[in-house]
């Protein structure tokens, strides 16, 4: 799966699953499945191979969700064209955050404190704001045509967010053969080094935070079409941040595949958590915290370092 | 001969210490200088200054005749001045291949010419054998190798070596001089700060001495093992007396 025809198996297999079900509860849970795969490539552009760790993709989620869902409720805006807009709108915010903490040089711990209270304050402002309908939520009026970004089954919106997840399994493989991948990946190993071969270390950094901003962003405009409904809390809230970092370290951080293959089995040890417990709530997260260490601990290179080890 | 590198004036404090006190070196056009003194002399610091990794009290830094004093790391870099750092910092998650190609970047846009130059740059320094070794796995002269190797990926001008010999072993002393004579015969102009005081005297053509931040001696290497500041920069006050005393006694 080293080529452009890796991806192209991958997501020919996915294309199939509405074809072979037309079950809702397994569409609507690979489209869930896709939709955290998407947002957690996002975070592996700068977290996996810019080594940049974020612990506020929500931040960039939110901005997209809210952006696409606004300027339909409010302004009418055509919904595809709120698409394009959110996802501007999310890079933009990842500009910004980026700007101000490379900037000033934060690091590590410090530069993931940071993104955590950008979210935090966007996740404030938003349940406040009247335009985001503060602790009312807003709600994209219900309009099933195509044109619309609304769809009557679940297999179109599948196969959308499918192609989302293509795309951006394309720009990674993209970056992974250029020259700015090359400095992303020296940016992460070591900093000094990078500088001394004459690579603009902020500005590597700025790139990739507006890339991994955009493609995050670009799945909060899918959710905000596919549930309707957003809150502060849905859209700004811790909860989308750490699905954004549990899959690619999961899966395989810095790897192509890694996101994906995360979000795939942290969707699945959910779904069965929430069957054997009976939707005990908040159980499924301590199931999360427990792989988490668990692959820290024993396969820092995720599920993709595993399989690359045995074969 | 024309002059590459001017260093004037130098100094900077960290705090309560002085740590280079208005320094000043020359460095000519295909030549290797070779900068000595004690430990914590600043040789470090002013390398650092040089390539703009940390910013002079005050002072000033020429290159090819223009002002360089203050410019971040990667213009200096893309200037053509190279440096290798004194503990090997290698992109430790990537190949020989892959650290040596960062730095074929510089000049080439193309993933595939950067992975190709790199080999040449290997065989440069006698890493060709190594080009798939993970970094990570090399032992400290295959690490001193590869910073060289990445250094000289930028196709620089001047090439600032901190310390490349040391930690090696007679042998490995041995095999990396010629690598650095091959290296100047390219045209390249080299300053290194080294300790291994034999290989200065076989590379160097011009030796600065710094002692306590200060330029306390230059001049050709045999002429300054001889000069009685230097002897007693090293071993003391008096030393240079009393070693001329127990020759001739």
């Amino acid at each position: 799966m080293r080529s452009y025809g890796g991806i192209a198996l991958v997501v020919a297999a996915l294309a199939c699953v509405p074809l072979l079900t037309a079950s809702n509860v397994v569409l609507n849970f690979m489209v869930v499945a896709l939709l955290i795969a998407l947002v957690g490539q996002g975070w592996n552009v700068l977290g996996g191979y810019g080594g940049q760790y974020s612990f506020g993709h929500a931040a960039f989620f939110g901005t997209g969700a809210y952006v696409t869902a606004i300027l339909q409720v409010r302004y009418g805006v055509n919904a595809w064209l709120g698409l394009v807009i959110g996802i501007a709108a999310g890079a933009l915010v990842g500009a910004v955050t980026g700007v101000l903490s490379f900037r000033s040089g934060l690091r590590g711990s410090y530069f993931a404190l940071v993104t955590l209270a950008f979210a935090e304050v966007l996740r404030i402002v938003a349940s406040v704001a009247p335009i985001t309908g503060a602790g009312v939520g807003t709600l994209v009026k219900l309009d099933l045509r195509w044109e619309a970004f609304q769809f009557q089954s679940r297999a179109p919106f599948y196969w959308i967010i499918l192609a989302f997840v293509a795309v951006s399994l394309l720009i990674v493989k993209r970056i992974e053969g250029s020259r700015f991948g090359a400095y992303l990946v020296a940016v992460r190993e070591n900093e000094d080094a990078a500088r001394a071969v004459g690579i603009d270390v902020v500005r590597v950094k700025l790139t990739a935070m507006i890339l991994s901003a955009a493609i995050t962003a670009a799945g909060g405009c899918f959710y905000a079409q596919y549930f309707l409904f957003l809150d502060a809390g849905i859209a700004y809230g811790p909860w989308i941040s750490v699905e954004a970092l549990l899959a690619p370290i999961i899966g395989g951080i810095g790897t192509i595949y890694g996101p994906l293959l995360g979000a795939l089995v942290v969707k699945t040890l959910g779904e069965i958590t929430k069957l054997m417990t009976g939707h005990a709530p908040g159980l499924d997260l301590v199931i999360y915290g427990a792989v988490l260490i668990l692959v820290v601990a024993y396969a820092p290179r995720g599920i993709a370092g595993l399989l690359r080890r045995r074969t | 001969m024309t002059e590459i590198l001017r260093v004037e004036h130098i100094s900077r404090r960290f705090g309560g210490l002085l740590a280079l006190d208005r320094a000043s070196f020359t460095a000519d056009e295909g030549r290797i200088v070779a900068l000595v003194g004690p430990n914590g002399a600043g040789k470090t610091t002013l390398f650092s200054i040089i390539t703009g990794f940390l910013k002079p009290t005050e002072g000033r830094v020429f290159y090819q005749g223009a002002e360089i004093t203050g410019e971040p790391p990667h213009l200096i870099a893309r200037r053509g001045i190279a440096r290798t750092f004194q503990i090997a910092q290698p992109f430790t998650g990537l190949t020989v291949r892959e650290n040596i190609a960062v730095g074929s970047h510089l000049s080439r846009p193309s993933r595939a010419s950067a992975l190709a130059a790199a080999e040449d740059v290997a065989d440069a320094v006698g890493l060709s054998a190594m080009l798939e070794t993970p970094a990570a796995s090399l032992t400290v002269a295959g690490r001193k190798r590869l910073e060289l190797a990445r250094a000289l990926a930028i196709e620089p001008r001047l090439l600032l070596l901190d310390e490349v010999l040391a930690g090696l072993n007679p042998s490995e002393i041995r095999d990396m001089v010629p690598v650095i004579q091959a290296i100047r015969a390219r045209g390249i102009t080299i300053v290194m700060i080294e300790h291994v005081m034999q290989a200065v005297m076989s590379l160097a053509e011009q030796v600065f001495v710094l002692a306590e931040g200060r330029m306390i001696a230059m001049g050709p290497p045999l002429a300054i093992a001889a000069d009685a500041r230097v002897i007693e920069a090293y071993l003391g006050h008096g030393a240079a007396q009393r070693m001329r005393g127990a020759a001739h006694g």
